[in-house]
């Protein structure tokens, strides 16, 4: 594997790999790391660029943590996408990254399938996608599995329910995608204005009441609404959405064995009230932890042994 | 320019001929299409190619004046003759766009020196910004035969209402694109489940529908001659059957693209394939076939939309929309509808040829005893495309690498030889 730039066309076989690569780090990180604060050397003199087209803070950071603690050389950019008039193209400054000695390029970009030009741009670098446009986010839902197989024990054939903007989200996508490949039943719950079309294709089920998407399921995960979304008015308002399909404490009685999962950052009282995130139930700081190991497997995988 | 040419399959569907024959053109003009013609004069071995009249396409983008560096006129009229036409209609979308008599008569007098016919077609509104009409009287006064403001349509109704009725005085033929951009703005792909997959923001159906419904109402109300340009849906096309039932003064044309490719071809963010109207769904490229069939869809047309590679090797939001399709025009019909799908040759030459001519009321588009010779020769070995070799500038193609049969070979226009394949002329 010399890039990652998607879950939808990874076998099932590498995405638990992935998983349980992470799963090494992870021990790796909270057992011997924590006593000796020692890095490590697999990547020593590997050079990580991380190319950032849209804020971020804790993909960004949890890469560029990654990076340092496998041994790597990590540099970081945040530039604005510029039309070719305007400004160096996205091209151009792959191509000079690239000649100063950049193994590998994490971007991420506000444009669909911009990391995937990048691999054609390119003529030796590999690259992560770090998430593009509405297309996907890899590394999240690798980070999502390995907090599932922490708390559930297993990745494959278990029952979800994603909520939220699903029409914009590049983390609903690559969740799909993977989860459709573990066997996993998956129910979708939004508004219709927030479901692209022909989306039941990919297996999915639809559902436009939260309580009944969320019945029985063993996860249960929020996507966060952009206030934009109501002023493209794809609903009447945010006190409307969030009275409609925000996951509050009294619903989680309707899935007993649910975790709650949250991609960040959390719009507490919009999509999830205060209480869930802090509760029992949620996972959302452990999404968190786990980033940073899920993004050691990954950059392991691309740039060791090698 | 004499030639005689020797032994062609001769396909013209005006004069309902299709039969092997000789043509003989002295003067650059016909002079005889018969079996066994002798003449003292040089002669072409057509024995086992095609021998039809060059083709007319309705819909090009030839960039001039002010976008050279996409196309100009010399590259738009070679690339033209190579893909077998002898007269192209440039769209009026060029800097400054053509919606007064000083750009139309540039691109007139510049057209007496090109090896094609070249007819513009000027803006409807001034600046195509659909505010303000452009000087319709002037510009039919400048030898327009039709107005368009293409790829930015007029949103407001009651303006182009006005527009059709405008022009009707004048005889032209207003030329839409029919696209509500409260539906469209922002979207670079069709409305399923390709965008779905790849996250790409849509282009509903709807846009278009609505768009092709108000053209044909309004055409029906104002009496205006309408050309609907590119469709691209099933219910586009069921649209103008009822416009056409109901006696709206309404033609429309395909595009190439859209009667081969489907929105799979964006597989991989192939910006090459980016395009307005997006490419749709199986189901719409089929619909698309039977409508040219059933004859609701009047000709072909290329919408041959050459760009810049700075301005198409990008990141796919970021690339303008169109194809480059002047040169593949009709290899790419001729093998994937009639050398693979069965599509009846004849039908296919005529939608080329004499059916946009009547469209414009040209006297192009047929072979005519004692006319001047506008033909095209065409070849039936398998060749490669290579966009490279194109005479366009525009590179932006997705057929590029597929073997197609179908090539024009040698190409007559204004009774003398533009084009010969593989000699630069």
């Amino acid at each position: 594997m010399k890039h990652l730039i998607g879950l939808e066309h990874l076998s099932k076989e590498d995405i638990i790999s992935l998983v349980e690569l992470g799963m090494r780090y992870r021990d790796w990180l909270e057992g011997e790391y924590r006593e000796s604060k020692q890095s490590l050397s697999l990547l020593k003199g590997k050079r990580i660029c991380l190319l950032f087209y849209e804020p971020s803070t804790r993909t960004r950071h949890s890469f560029e943590l990654a990076g340092r603690l496998l041994g790597g050389e990590v540099a970081s950019f945040s530039l604005a996408v510029s039309s070719v008039q305007k400004g160096e193209s996205f091209k151009d400054t792959l191509l000079t990254l690239e000649s100063m000695g950049f193994d590998i390029f994490v971007i991420r970009h506000s444009i669909s399938g911009a990391c995937l030009y990048a691999t054609r741009v390119l003529q030796r670098a590999g690259v992560v996608n770090a998430g593009d446009g509405m297309h996907e986010h890899p590394s999240q839902t690798l980070l999502d599995l390995l907090t599932i197989k922490q708390a559930k024990g297993t990745i494959e054939n278990l029952k979800i329910a994603i909520i939220g903007d699903i029409l914009h989200s590049r983390v609903a996508r690559s969740a799909i995608f993977a989860l459709k490949k573990l066997n996993w039943e998956i129910r979708l719950c939004a508004p219709p204005t927030l479901f692209p079309k022909d989306i039941e294709r990919f297996g999915v089920k639809i559902f436009y009441k939260i309580d009944e998407a969320i019945n029985d399921v063993d996860v249960i995960y929020m996507l966060r609404i952009q206030r934009e979304r109501q002023k493209e008015q794809f609903f009447p308002s945010i006190e409307e959405y969030s009275r409609l399909f925000s996951l509050t404490h009294s619903l989680l009685s309707l899935a007993p064995k649910a975790i709650v999962m949250h991609p960040g950052p959390v719009n507490r009282g919009v999509e999830i009230e205060g209480i869930v995130v802090d509760g029992e139930k949620s996972l959302i700081l452990e999404q968190v932890r786990n980033g940073v190991a899920v993004r050691m497997a990954i950059l392991h995988s691309l740039l060791g042994d090698k | 320019m004499d030639l005689l040419i020797k032994g062609g399959k001769v396909i013209d569907p005006y004069n309902e001929f299709a039969e092997t024959a000789d043509i003989l053109i002295k003067e650059g003009k016909i002079q005889a299409i018969e079996k066994g013609i002798e003449a003292d004069v040089p002669s072409y071995d057509a024995s086992g190619k095609l021998v039809l009249p060059a083709f007319i396409d309705l819909h090009s983008h030839l960039r001039e004046p002010g976008q050279e560096y996409k196309e100009d006129l010399t590259t738009g009229a070679l690339a033209g003759v190579a893909g077998g036409f002898c007269a192209l209609f440039t769209m009026p979308n060029t800097s400054p766009p053509l919606h007064g008599k000083s750009q139309i008569a540039y691109i007139l007098r510049k057209a007496e020196n090109l090896p094609l016919y070249v007819f513009p077609i000027g803006a409807l509104t001034v600046d195509m910004k659909g505010e303000t009409l452009a000087p319709i009287g002037e510009l039919a006064e400048a030898g327009v035969k039709a107005l368009s403001d293409d790829g930015m349509p007029i949103q407001n109704s009651g303006l182009l209402r006005n527009a059709l009725l405008y022009a009707k005085m004048f005889g032209l033929i207003v030329m839409l694109h029919c696209e509500d951009k409260s539906l469209s703005e922002g979207g670079v792909a069709n409305e399923g489940f390709t965008a779905t997959r790849l996250g790409l923001r849509v282009m509903p159906k709807s846009a278009e529908e609505i768009g092709v419904a108000r053209a044909i109402i309004l055409s029906l109300e104002t009496g205006c001659r309408v050309h609907i340009c590119h469709i691209s849906t099933k219910n586009s096309l069921e649209l103008i059957r009822w416009g056409k039932k109901m006696g709206a003064p309404i033609t429309c044309e395909v595009t190439p693209h859209h009667l081969v490719l489907t929105e799979e071809s964006l597989e991989g963010y192939d910006t090459r394939a980016k395009c307005n109207p997006p490419l749709r769904t199986e189901e719409d490229r089929k619909a698309l076939i039977e409508g040219l069939l059933d004859g609701t869809i009047d000709c072909i047309a290329t919408d041959h939309a050459p760009h810049s590679r700075e301005e198409w090797d990008v990141e796919f939001d970021l690339a303008p929309f169109g194809i480059s399709g002047l040169e593949t025009a009709f290899p790419l019909l001729y093998t994937k509808l009639v050398e693979e799908g069965g599509f009846p040759l004849d039908l296919l030459v005529e939608k080329f040829t004499s059916a946009p001519a009547k469209i414009m009321g040209l006297n192009l588009g047929s072979l005519k005893i004692g006319e001047e010779a506008n033909l095209t020769i065409i070849g039936t070995e398998p060749l490669k495309v290579d966009v490279e070799s194109f005479h366009s500038k525009g590179k932006n193609n997705p057929f590029d690498g597929w073997t197609l049969k179908g090539f024009p070979l040698l190409t007559i226009c204004k009774g003398k030889i533009a084009y010969e394949r593989g000699n630069s002329l």
